[in-house]
């Protein structure tokens, strides 16, 4: 099994949720995050005030896949959040030990 | 041959008919000039709440969002009770030249009656509840400065001590008879400040510099980023103040008249030129126009008209609106930051500033072809534009006066808080935020 952390755009969210669907992947886990990488910040003014803000809003997937399938699932990511710009994202592939569904404590594979 | 008669059989009761007919005249006006007062009173306190309590609300941190907010709000309750109590008789009755006496203490004889003096259409209750809302919303513009590090117990004490050592004592300069700046009631210095640029805008503004530079800066201030946690609410608050300043400004003509509308006009089109002009600043210097700066140009622009609104012809509005725009905001953007002080939401470079532009400028733009209300039984020319140019000498007076009474009076003032409760709260609570250490509450829970 390997789990599959994938930072991408916001904006991006609803096409990558849209291709993994599309490839018969049910389960997966989203959330807000904030960072950046080669991605340059912006400046913003409040009244005078000058503030870099470095720190760009993102959205990260994580998802947990049997390994036949990983090459798959991280094409489709990688196609559906791709735009060609600095700041598209990335995305981190780790060997996962074990998964149980906690219903009827499925083990491996069957539990993701 | 008909009419003779008839005139022969009314001839009789024409006094009595004569009599009828200007009492159901002045009740028709009394009752108009009346409808408008109430409403003008119910739209400035709409300024204090929700109106500042939103703008200032957004511009802090998160974390300070409802004890800012609470800073206006406890206005409408702190205030009230003084107010009905003695305030209303220190402005208003008859005293010294300096502070009114305690005729109408307990609101003694405030009634359905009105006070030929102030207001001889309406009620003196109208008057008495209408001027209320302006001492409620003074001490709340202060809350700019101190907002987010100040200790909940020490700021109602401020206020208390405040509005009895600074804002009575103005008010009753400028507003009541027989106060040594009334343009009207006997003043020996006649300045002319229509709504409050004086007795509202320079005293909080003054004794919020004051404040600030007391205080000291917020923990962090300016390295660290302070950003508004919300211009939605301050912008929705601000958008409540400029419809609120109609009750503030063309109310101040205490009468549904012909000066009321002109005061509306004013008001209105200053706060247009003043939101443009702070925009059209930023965009040359920053390179973007922000809705930040065009709400805080249309306040710095209801500021400025504020003592001018009834004595101003159209055009001259528009451009006093304008000044103040760009004089606010060089005020905000550039002198803040050369003298270095924390006055976190602008009270003084928004009010302060404004203020003391507008009082200047009423000088030079007062008409009487505006505001022909008679001085010593006659229309006389009022400012530069009626060749009176000496009255910018007394409007200067009137802004010093107004300045020294909110500096000495807010150090006093402050300087009692501190050795009895602390001004501050301590830089853990800071830390933390007032809406938990003060209030035990939080502003938002987007997770529940």
């Amino acid at each position: 099994m390997k789990k599959i952390e994938a930072i991408v755009q916001p904006f991006k969210m609803e096409p990558v949720k849209e291709a993994l669907k599309n490839i018969g992947i049910d389960g997966m886990t989203i959330t807000e995050v904030r960072g950046h990488g080669r991605q340059k910040g912006h400046k913003e003014v409040y009244r005078g005030q000058e503030y870099n803000v470095d720190l760009l809003p993102k959205v990260k997937f994580e998802l947990v896949v049997q390994d036949d399938r990983l090459e798959e699932v991280v094409a489709a990511i990688s196609t559906a959040a791709h735009s060609g710009k600095i700041g598209d994202g990335k995305i981190f592939i780790f060997d996962v030990a074990e998964a149980i569904r906690i219903r009827n404590n499925d083990r491996g594979d069957a539990a993701i | 041959m008909t009419i003779p008669f008839a005139l022969l059989q009314t001839a009789p009761d024409i006094s009595a008919r004569l009599t009828a007919l200007e009492a159901a005249a002045k009740s028709a006006q009394s009752a108009g000039d009346n409808a408008w007062m109430l409403v003008s009173a119910a739209l400035v306190l709409m300024m204090t709440g929700p109106g500042l309590a939103l703008f200032y609300g957004g511009l802090v941190r998160r974390k300070n969002v409802l004890s800012t907010m609470m800073h206006s709000f406890v206005m409408m309750g702190l205030i009230t009770v003084i107010w009905a109590i003695c305030g209303y008789s220190l402005v208003f009755s008859e005293g010294n030249p300096f502070i009114g006496g305690f005729k109408y203490l307990f609101l003694n004889g405030v009634g359905s009656e009105p006070n030929a003096d102030y207001a001889a259409t309406i009620p003196q209750g109208t008057f008495m509840i209408y001027q209320l809302m302006f001492a409620v919303i003074t001490p709340a513009l202060i809350s700019g400065a101190y907002a987010e590090r100040i200790k909940f117990s020490a700021m109602m004490l401020f206020t208390t001590l405040w509005i009895f050592i600074v804002y009575f004592p103005m008010a009753h300069m400028v507003w009541g008879k027989g106060g040594l700046l009334n343009a009207y009631l006997g003043g020996s210095i006649r300045t002319f400040d229509f709504a409050g640029g004086t007795v509202v805008h320079i005293t909080s503004g003054v004794s919020a510099l004051i404040f600030a530079l007391y205080l000291g800066k917020r923990k962090g201030y300016p390295r660290e980023a302070m950003k508004p946690h919300s211009l939605v609410l301050s912008t929705i608050g601000a958008c409540m103040l400029w419809m609120g300043w109609f009750g503030f400004n063309a109310g101040s003509a205490v009468a549904a008249s012909g000066l009321a509308t002109s005061a509306f006009i004013a008001t209105h089109f200053a706060a247009a030129t003043a939101a443009l002009g702070w925009m059209l600043a930023e965009w040359l210097t920053s390179g973007k126009p922000s809705m930040l700066g065009g709400i805080s140009g249309a306040v710095a622009g209801l500021v400025a008209i504020t003592p001018a609104s009834g004595f101003v012809a159209p055009m001259p509005a528009l451009l006093i609106g304008l000044l103040a725009g760009l004089f606010c905001f060089w005020m905000v953007t550039a002198v803040k930051h050369m003298f270095g002080y924390d006055d976190t939401l602008d009270a003084f470079g928004v009010h302060g500033a404004g203020g003391t532009l507008g009082a200047l400028l009423t000088g030079v733009f007062a008409t009487s072809a505006i505001n022909s209300a008679q001085i010593n039984g006659k229309v006389v020319p009022l400012g530069l534009v009626d060749g009176n140019p000496g009255q910018i000498l007394n409007q200067g007076i009137g802004v010093l006066i107004a300045m020294a009474l909110a500096v000495v009076g807010t150090l006093v003032i402050l300087k009692i808080c501190d050795v009895l409760i602390g001004v501050r709260v301590t830089a853990d609570e800071e830390e933390e935020g007032l809406d938990l250490t003060q209030h035990g509450e939080e502003g938002y829970f987007l997770e529940s």
